[in-house]
């Protein structure tokens, strides 16, 4: 699933809100994460999170995370809090899940 | 307030070890994490079942739980004692427990019992002192939206209550409403970023950013597949046979629908860029779908034994039979 950030900043003043499409720095991530860089980077090097805006080739300050990046690094993040998995776990959970969601929706074309 | 029968949250009984504890905990939250599980009412199992471990796990909160239990059963009408407070040992030490933030929103009933005294002047607040600028924490919230708000945008208001440093450096709750656009084009699983309307900054730090989390809520005819949206449309044999031209309903108003002739059930008609909007739109599917009458008095049954005469060769079970005679492979 691609997904990306909607910002939307709403202005105090006469309340519009401008939108944009927008991609996340690693700082922007760990906030959105509340958690340290070298979590985010364990995640990376885990494979939980993945991309060619992302690469381990990439020097770190050029990474580009996305919506889809924030979600599955929260969900990670979530599952090792809660269940003790460690993040290569986690990694397998989210890819038996996407699996499993993507084997739901065929079934759903079928179904009456 | 409610007793709350923590060792029946858990499945465990009163003798329960703190292994026995901790693998009924693992097993539940595997269960009913909101992360991994399609039970229903998942997310408040999981809650309860937190809020349960937090005091079963930890001796102290357990035995002082213990000592109150024993005069209660779950549901029963519930008063802490008035010497609570003073009856337990090292109460203050427990709001270190309480600080992860995430998740933690515990029960009326948890809160009378461990809550109160070690808690209020918080750490967050003995932080907000500290000489240094901070940026303010990123929250998360859920918001649940139409497919139709998809397809239109929309404008909803948020009411927040938030947490602000006053200018005497304590933090204070103050009530806020934003309004802001739902976009056109929004798909379940993406964020929208309201900037600067998360925790407050410390110091000179910006205030952190709130991410509202899409989820659609479900609806009785479409669904969503990113940017595809898709609807059963049932129709009558004669129909799928014959070709029909049909009046269906889709997001954006009625259509009339063409159903080829020789049509089978499960064929896919598209509607081109008629899904979700995008810079390249998504398209609108009907399945269809083909519903057969009951025969209801003798003419009906006629019609289908004509049927019958009619397809006296055709065999809906050649797949299954052709399969049964594959020789076993055992």
């Amino acid at each position: 699933m691609q997904t990306n950030f909607i910002l939307i900043t709403p202005n105090q003043a006469v309340n519009l809100v401008l939108e944009d499409i927008t991609e996340l720095t690693l700082d922007d991530l760990c906030r959105a994460c509340n958690a340290q860089a070298d979590i985010i980077i364990e995640l990376v090097s885990e494979g939980v999170i993945e991309g060619a805006s992302i690469a381990q080739s990439l020097p770190q300050e050029s990474w580009r995370f996305t919506g889809m990046h924030l979600h599955r690094a929260k969900v990670a993040m979530r599952l090792h809090r809660d269940l003790g998995v460690n993040f290569a776990g986690a990694a397998l959970a989210l890819q038996l899940m996407d699996e499993l969601e993507e084997a739901r929706s065929r079934l759903r074309g079928y179904a009456i | 307030m409610e007793f709350k029968d923590y060792y029946a949250v858990m499945s465990v009984e009163k003798s329960a070890t703190p292994e026995d504890i901790k693998r009924a905990h693992r097993k539940l939250a595997r269960k009913y994490h909101p992360d991994v599980s399609k039970e229903k009412d998942a997310e408040a199992r999981f809650k309860e079942l937190a809020e349960a471990y937090d005091v079963l796990k930890d001796p102290e909160k357990r035995a002082a739980y213990d000592r109150l239990g024993a005069n209660y059963k779950a549901g029963q009408e519930f008063q802490p004692p008035p010497d609570w407070a003073g009856s337990q040992p090292g109460r203050g030490g427990y709001s270190q427990s309480f600080q992860d933030g995430d998740g933690q929103d515990h029960s009326a009933f948890f809160d009378s019992l461990f809550r109160g005294m070690g808690r209020g002047q918080g750490a967050g607040q003995q932080r907000s002192h500290e000489a240094f600028d901070m940026h303010g924490q990123d929250q998360h919230a859920k918001i649940q939206i139409k497919i139709e708000d998809s397809y239109t945008g929309a404008t909803r208001t948020l009411q927040l209550r938030v947490q602000t440093v006053g200018s005497d450096g304590r933090a204070q709750l103050a009530d806020r409403t934003i309004e802001f656009v739902i976009p056109k084009g929004i798909r379940a699983g993406q964020h929208i970023r309201l900037a600067a309307q998360g925790g407050p900054g410390m110091g000179n730090g910006s205030p952190g950013d709130l991410y509202l989390d899409v989820e659609i809520l479900p609806h009785p005819l479409y669904r969503t597949d990113g940017y595809d949206v898709l609807m059963d449309l049932p129709i009558a044999p004669w129909e799928a046979a014959l070709g029909a031209e049909v009046v269906a309903p889709t997001p954006t108003g009625q259509v009339e629908v063409k159903i080829p002739a020789g049509s089978v059930a499960g064929r896919k008609l598209r509607l081109k860029a008629r899904g979700l909007p995008s810079k390249t739109p998504g398209d609108f599917y009907f399945v269809l779908a083909i519903l057969q009458p009951t025969p209801q008095n003798e003419a009906d049954k006629k019609a289908y034994a004509d049927l019958q005469t009619a397809f006296s060769t055709f065999n809906p079970r050649f797949q299954v039979e052709a399969f049964d005679k594959t020789p076993a492979a055992h």
